[in-house]
């Protein structure tokens, strides 16, 4: 439209054209300080002032946020056990796959585990495996979400191959990650005197309400000709086994860990806990490592220093800036613009001054 | 002229170069053979044997495509691009069990890509679309049998329609002219569509046709019309005309072309015989070549890089991912008992690895694929139209007088004007308004004439204030006069010793009358008086005409009535002192041409003498004056001297009686002559003229000011200033080129000028000589030679430091661009200041332009006006039309087109230098997102054995680039500056920073690349550590696949959106909405997203409410990674600012210091930016 309107008033021709279209609506923009691109801004510079101060902010802002976490992480107080070698008898520590594929074995394994310093309650049990690749793109996708929810989705088990079905019907729930469900056990006790594991709210609260069903429950669940983990009890509802909720969160990584339960009881310090491992799990076919780790929380989780440690080395490596770019400002002032920085000045063209 | 009564004319006398006859001679002989076979039967198109030939309609479509071809034709369109076919592989790919992720979350971001292009499309082909609709109803009168006309759509007009056509109608079809208002049956058309010219061309009908006057002769007409079929030829037609069973010939002198228009005339009466498609005109549409900015060049060689880089990525994974499934399986027993390598599909097979590590391979390819951007060149395209429009609205570059804004025709090329290194400009119309104003005369050897040029000006401001004040009075004395009468168009001529009749009491009146009534008559203008006012305007074929007569007019001698035979004038009768009527009587025009260089009429005057009355260019007329004629000879020509000094154009004019034997004589060679139809009628009718064009009579000279247009000297200072180039290719004589290139100060007096110049004495002996093979020969290596003394001279002086310019005539630029000597040439114009082709054809022009552009690799921008421009804007990077008088051809062939010359300092020094660094930012800036998000991505297979498990939900993938980071690099594209538009003019020298491509440098985008991959590694690494196997808050909970995805990705987003705020340097409320609203609306989506069904949600279901909100160290991570991430490339920025700043920031600085915080610095910074140059206004004041 615009062109063909160039075309035929330029065609008219003589200056009677110009007249007779600003009688019309003249062409000429509106301004406004958008289009004339003028818009009020805020034009932020590097200067020395706000560098230094920038680097001293971070640093000020960094430290003591890095010195709270450490200390939290430091006020955690954490048991790590490493069992997986230990609680395999010694005549079958060449063969410890044997050990562990053979149903008769006495899977069973005592450990005493000192506590360094008081545990405030609540404990938290932890199981850790290492080298153990629950985020395989094939583990991650074998399983129905579906199913897990409702009832009737039980055969919706397109993902869950191998495990998607036996002879009687489809397995709920399905695939490889529910198949593969971990079943070692633990049983504590302090002065032998038994400590109750509370397996209950281990899960998340979503997972309970909204993902596993209430009204589904396990069914031709271990029952092929390979049994992968632990079994479960068919006659509760999937919203109530957090076990199986646990495990079916996939871990981010290859070391993970899974929550088992919770000591709702303090752990005296220096006191010994004694721990009836039942050792059913197999790791040893492909040389994972399995921990038991007993650990409080507090603000900021569990135990780990790399975040207090990482704020602290930030925060420190920007002050350390602060005080460089002070320095290199005073030492070695602004050279006074000196075009010879720039590129093109370096080779002139054409024309050489003087 | 008006008025409709046909009046006897024999213009065919007048015009004896124009109007030849035509005869069955040559080509003629083909019609009904191959390529001559069309048969049109006129005012019969339904008859049978018409039905039979079906040709098309007059239907015209200018659309790329229909409704029916839109799908398909601008979906292959978009895949033509590597990297959309690559996404569209792997949205097909997405669909098998290979995909890493949903299908519907991989295809979604294609389709909103492609949408959103194929929609721009759409509305483009749609605006396109509208203005076909109103050229197809556009209405013409056409003949519906028994002599009844009545309006019809162009449209429906079918070949063998009869047509009638109005004054200042367009044509709606080629036509053949049968017959017209006048009884010779001629009409004038205006072809400034076609050719861009101005003037107008004489048509005329065959013979027999031209007494059709009314609408009723067609009531019986019956003709068939065989002629060559459709072709793009615009200047070549052969034809003949079946009528009342007699064959006459058919020429272009019969042809009307479509889109152009009727002048002058009344009505015509045609007949229809190319129609829509076949018309020469559509036929003759090119498709414009698609241009390309080098950075888009880049841009692709960077996809592909990255895509190679991608590839390697997926091998290298695959790899590992084979021999990890390899070893799934040891001696028949699974290690990785918990993925069942024993029951598995092709894809994790351990059997047979290889396979799985192939197809994984196709995974991977998938999964990575976030290391292209997908939105990049769709996020280009939306800047680049809102770039476009930002320079349409620039009220800088609207130009008041025409009502005319700038206008970018194609938004491809914004950031290349930031790149420029050389322009190429066109003179006329260009450089100067192309209003020739006549503005001194010598007359009898007295100059007259008190007007001041431009370069006189320029000059005067030069050496100093005594004359400088000199000429601000005549100035003043000028103003006033033009206050007082009313300013005429082609006139500024002051000299109160002339004026209002007073010339009639200088010594010479005599032959002042005698020469102003020559200024009046020998012309070849046509007064078109204005009904209302009574004022008379001329239509001249060229506006130096145009001013001669018009200055007559002014003086006293109004040329105000042509006919075929008389020319009347009023004249100041010096003994009545009135105006009389006097009217001429016509009896020969001899042409202008550019070999005879001058123009002739013969009139008879009432007293029934005889003249012969000549004007032309001081080469050829000094010589044909009469032994007796020169007694003004020398002051006249010291006169011409100093004009061209000034550089005016001039003319000498001279006259002779005749006596009636050699009128005679003269007439019946000269019909002879015209009436010949052979090939050398042209030179047979120059040897007649030449013949009585001699002993002529000197009456004086004229000078014409070929005016600049406003601001162009400062605007060549500027562009001077920013280091770029000035090339002036010309088709204007020599002298005429160096005066403007004076008036520019583009030359200055002290600069060596290197002329090629093929008009040596030798040279044209050669010519005369006849052997043309020899010349040719001696042509080439006397340019070599003088190439080979340019060179020496431009070598010894670039020792001195002087500038040097090189002028070239078109003559010698035929040698200079032959292939062998080329580079010679190119090497010698480069190191020159300043290079100014004259006497160049359009050809010549267009390969000058690919000379400079193919050879040094720079960009080039071509300027021009006019027809002649379009294959020099065609062919370089940029073309740029200006859109004056001077039709539309050239703006409808450039890329941008503006109003005015000087609007060009603020496209290039402001609009160009914004693209180019908005543009190239926005590209770095855009790899490195992707890049710091696709490295996330790889580094997390190598914690999931290269499994393709992706660490994000799917949605969160697909969105990232369509939705949380692309409004940001939008707002930086349209709308950052690094500095204001009035320091950007203020230090020109900003501009190298494009032209050196400081801002898209390798080391640049690889230093971005860089810093996309440092922030993927603190990201991922930080976040892992962090987020390991220990709980990460106070519930016990430790952090899976959806938490640690979810952190990872609010990192992300925080660090790329941070990046961005603290790259750019230009904060508007739009930048702080984009960006920071970008990360309030990961937040929104992630709540939004989070609330709805798990079935649809998945693993982002609750995710941040429930697990990532409580957490402390959630947020104590992100503040951690967002930080340390930036860090490096701030610490980088710091110290570059302070240390090693580049240009834009030295001026930033200049701005936040305020200039009197640090004024030693900002004038040196000013200074240096003032820097040296060899041409310019600055250069000028400096040379003295």
């Amino acid at each position: 439209m615009d062109a063909n309107g160039a075309t035929t008033s330029s065609a008219d021709g003589g200056g009677s054209n110009s007249k007779a279209s600003s009688k019309k609506n003249s062409r000429k923009p509106k301004y406004s300080r958008f289009t004339q691109q003028e818009l009020p801004a805020c034009k932020p510079v590097l200067t020395p002032g706000l560098v230094i101060a920038t680097f001293t902010i971070i640093g000020v802002v960094f430290i003591p946020l890095g010195l709270v976490s450490l200390s939290a992480s430091e006020h955690v107080v954490e048991i790590v056990d490493r069992y997986d070698d230990s609680c395999v008898p010694p005549n079958y520590s060449n063969d410890k796959l044997k050990f562990i594929q053979n149903a008769d074995t006495n899977k069973s394994c005592i450990r005493i585990l000192p506590v360094p310093k008081l545990m405030k309650k609540p404990v938290y049990i932890y199981y850790q495996l290492d080298n153990y690749y629950q985020n395989h793109r094939r583990y991650v996708k074998s399983r129905s979400d579906k199913q897990l929810r409702s009832k009737s989705a039980a055969n919706d088990i397109s993902d869950c191959t191998p495990e998607d079905k036996t002879k009687d019907g489809p397995i709920v729930p399905c695939g490889l990650v529910a198949w593969s469900l971990f079943n070692d056990t633990y049983g504590f006790s302090l002065d032998s005197k038994m400590i109750q594991v509370n397996k209950h709210n281990i899960a998340w609260k979503s997972d309970k309400d909204h993902k596993f069903g209430d009204d589904v429950y396990p069914k031709n669940f271990q029952t092929g000709g390979l049994i992968g983990g632990a079994k479960l009890n068919s006659s509760l509802p999937l919203s109530e086994q957090e076990d199986l909720m646990v495990w079916m969160r996939t871990a981010a990584l290859p070391t993970f860990r899974k929550l088992y339960g919770k000591i709702d009881e303090d752990l005296p310090a220096n006191k010994k806990i004694q721990v009836e491992i039942q050792n059913n799990y197999n790791t040893y076919s492909f040389g994972g490592k399995k921990k038991l780790v007993l650990s409080t929380t507090s603000w900021i989780g569990g135990k780990n220093d790399f975040l207090g440690i990482a704020y602290i080395i930030v925060g420190g490596l920007c002050l350390f800036l602060a005080v460089f770019f002070i320095l290199l400002y005073v030492i070695k002032p602004r050279p006074l613009g000196d075009p010879s920085y720039l590129s093109w000045n370096r080779t002139p063209s054409g024309g050489q001054p003087n | 002229m008006g008025g409709g009564r046909r009046r006897k004319r024999r213009f065919s006398r007048i015009h004896a170069f124009t109007c030849g006859k035509t005869s069955f001679k040559g080509d003629h002989s083909l019609i009904g053979g191959p390529g001559f076979s069309r048969v049109v039967y006129c005012n019969e198109p339904e008859c049978f044997e018409a039905s039979l030939l079906s040709y098309g309609g007059n239907y015209v479509t200018s659309t790329k495509y229909t409704l029916v071809t839109f799908f398909p034709k601008s979906l292959f369109e978009q895949f033509r691009r590597v990297a959309n076919s690559y996404f569209l592989i792997c949205a097909v790919l997405s669909f098998t069990p290979l995909s890493p992720y949903s299908p519907v979350s991989n295809v979604l971001p294609l389709l909103v890509v492609i949408g959103a292009t194929m929609g721009k499309e759409a509305v483009e082909d749609w605006k396109r679309k509208k203005q076909d609709i109103e050229v197809n109803n556009r209405k013409v009168e056409v003949h519906q049998g028994d002599g009844v006309f009545e309006l019809t759509k162009w449209m429906d007009l079918r070949v063998g329609d009869i047509v009638k056509v109005e004054k200042d109608e367009f044509f709606p079809a080629d036509l053949i002219l049968l017959s017209s208002s006048y009884d010779e049956a001629i009409c004038y058309v205006e072809t400034m569509n076609l050719d861009g010219e101005t003037n107008l061309k004489l048509k005329q009908a065959p013979e027999a046709t031209s007494d059709l006057h009314e609408d009723s002769s067609f009531q019986n007409f019956k003709a068939v019309i065989r002629c060559e079929d459709p072709n793009a030829n615009l200047y070549s037609f052969v034809g003949s005309l079946e009528f009342r069973e007699e064959q006459y010939p058919l020429s272009p002198q019969q042809l009307l072309l479509r889109d152009s228009k009727l002048r002058n005339t009344d009505y015509i009466y045609g007949a229809v015989i190319f129609t829509g498609r076949d018309t020469k005109v559509i036929q003759n549409s090119t498709e414009p070549p698609s241009k390309r900015s080098k950075i888009e060049k880049r841009m692709d060689t960077i996809v592909y890089f990255l895509f190679a880089f991608l590839v390697v990525l997926s091998i290298i994974g695959s790899i590992f991912f084979g021999v990890a499934t390899r070893e799934d399986m040891e001696n028949g027993k699974m290690t990785r008992w918990y993925l069942r390598p024993d029951e598995t599909a092709i894809y994790y097979d351990p059997e047979r690895a290889t396979v799985a590590a192939i197809l994984q391979f196709l995974t991977a390819l998938m999964l990575y694929s976030y290391l292209i951007p997908i939105s990049l060149y769709v996020s280009i395209e939306i800047v680049k139209v809102l770039q476009s429009i930002f320079i349409n609205q620039d009220l800088h570059m609207y130009y008041e007088e025409a009502d005319k804004p700038a206008r970018a025709r194609t938004s491809n090329l914004n950031e290349e004007l930031g790149q420029v290194d050389t322009i190429l400009s066109d003179k006329t119309g260009t450089l100067t308004c192309n209003s020739m104003e006549f503005i001194k005369c010598s007359v009898a050897g007295t100059s007259y004439g008190h007007g001041i040029t431009e370069v006189e000006r320029a000059l005067a401001w030069r050496k100093g204030s005594p004359l400088a004040r000199e000429v601000m009075e005549v100035e003043g004395q000028i103003e006033e006069f033009k206050e007082k009468k009313l300013s005429v168009k082609g006139f500024n001529f002051v000299d109160e010793r002339i004026m209002n009749g007073n010339w009639i009491n200088e010594p010479r009146a005599d032959v002042i009358q005698k020469f102003l009534r020559l200024l009046a008559i020998c012309h070849t203008a046509i007064p078109e008086v204005d009904e209302e006012t009574g004022r008379i305007s001329y239509e001249a074929e060229s506006p130096d005409e145009a001013s001669f007569v018009v200055a007559a007019r002014e003086l006293g001698f109004e040329f105000y009535e042509r006919t075929q035979t008389n020319i009347s004038l009023y004249e100041f009768d010096p003994v009545s002192g009135k105006k009389v009527e006097r009217s001429y009587n016509l009896l020969n025009i001899l042409d202008f041409s550019s070999s005879r260089k001058r123009m002739s009429v013969i009139v008879r005057n009432k007293e029934g003498k005889l003249l012969l009355l000549c004007k032309g260019a001081d080469s050829v007329m000094f010589e044909r004056l009469a032994k007796n004629g020169q007694e003004f000879a020398k002051q006249t020509k010291e006169h011409i001297a100093e004009y061209a000094d000034a550089g005016l154009r001039t003319l000498v004019v001279a006259y002779r009686e005749i006596d009636e034997e050699e009128y005679v004589e003269f007439n019946e060679k000269f019909t002879e002559a015209k009436n010949q139809v052979n090939a050398d009628r042209e030179e047979m009718i120059e040897e007649v003229a030449g013949n009585i064009e001699k002993d002529l009579i000197l009456l004086g000279a004229t000078a014409v000011e070929d005016k600049l247009q406003n601001g162009v000297p400062e605007c060549i200072d500027k562009l001077a200033q920013a280091g770029i180039k000035i090339w002036v290719l010309t088709g204007d004589k020599m002298e005429t080129a160096i005066n403007i290139g004076f008036a520019c100060s583009l030359l200055r007096q002290g600069m060596k000028q290197i002329v090629i110049n093929s008009d040596t004495p030798e040279n044209k002996a050669l010519e005369k000589s006849g052997d043309k093979s020899a010349a040719a020969v001696a042509f080439k290596e006397s340019i070599l030679r003088q190439i080979a003394e340019g060179k020496r001279l431009l070598s010894s002086s670039s020792e001195k430091s002087e500038a040097v310019a090189l002028i070239v005539d078109g003559k010698s630029l035929i040698y200079a661009l032959e292939d062998d000597v080329r580079d010679v040439f190119l090497e010698l114009a480069i190191g020159c200041a300043s290079v100014i082709c004259c006497r160049s054809s359009p050809k010549q022009k267009a390969l000058v332009t690919r000379l400079v552009k193919t050879k040094t690799g720079s960009t080039t921008l071509a300027i021009g006006d006019g027809a002649n421009d379009v294959g020099m804007l065609q062919e370089a990077d940029i073309g740029v039309g200006i859109s004056g008088v001077e039709g539309m051809q050239a703006v409808m062939s450039s890329d941008i087109a503006i109003a005015q010359f000087r609007f060009l300092e603020r496209l290039l020094l402001v609009h160009g230098h914004w693209c180019y660094r908005r543009i190239s930012s926005m590209i770095c800036y855009f790899f490195y997102k992707n890049i710091a998000f696709g490295f996330t991505i790889f580094f997390y297979e190598v914690y999931a054995s290269f499994s393709g498990q992706a660490v994000y939900n799917d949605w969160f993938l697909s969105l990232y680039n369509v939705f949380f980071t692309s409004l940001p690099v939008i707002a930086l594209g349209v709308f950052d500056q690094d500095v204001s538009s009035r320091l950007c003019l203020k230090f020109p020298l900003l501009y190298q920073e494009g032209i050196q491509n400081v801002l898209f440098s390798w080391l640049r985008i690889l230093a971005w690349s860089f810093n996309g991959v440092l922030s993927a590694t603190i990201i991922f690494f930080f976040c892992i550590r962090a987020m390991q196997h220990q709980a990460f808050r106070k519930g016990g909970e430790v952090a899976g696949l959806e938490v640690l995805g979810t952190t990872m990705y609010t990192c992300v987003v925080w660090v790329v959106n941070c990046q961005m705020a603290l790259s750019i340097s230009y904060f508007t409320y739009i930048q702080h909405l984009f960006i920071w609203g970008g990360i309030v609306c990961w937040y929104i989506f992630l709540i939004a997203y989070g609330a709805m069904d798990p079935d649809i949600s998945t693993t982002a279901y609750h995710v941040f409410i429930e697990a990532c909100a409580p957490a402390g160290s959630y947020w104590l991570l992100t503040l951690l990674v967002l930080i340390t991430s930036l860090l490096p490339y701030f610490v980088y920025s710091a110290i570059q600012m302070r240390f090693f700043p580049l240009y834009h920031q030295m001026i930033q600085w200049i701005r936040s210091d305020g200039q009197s915080d640090d004024p030693e610095y900002c004038r040196m910074v000013r200074q240096r930016s003032l820097r040296p140059t060899t041409v310019g206004l600055t250069a000028r004041f400096e040379a003295k």
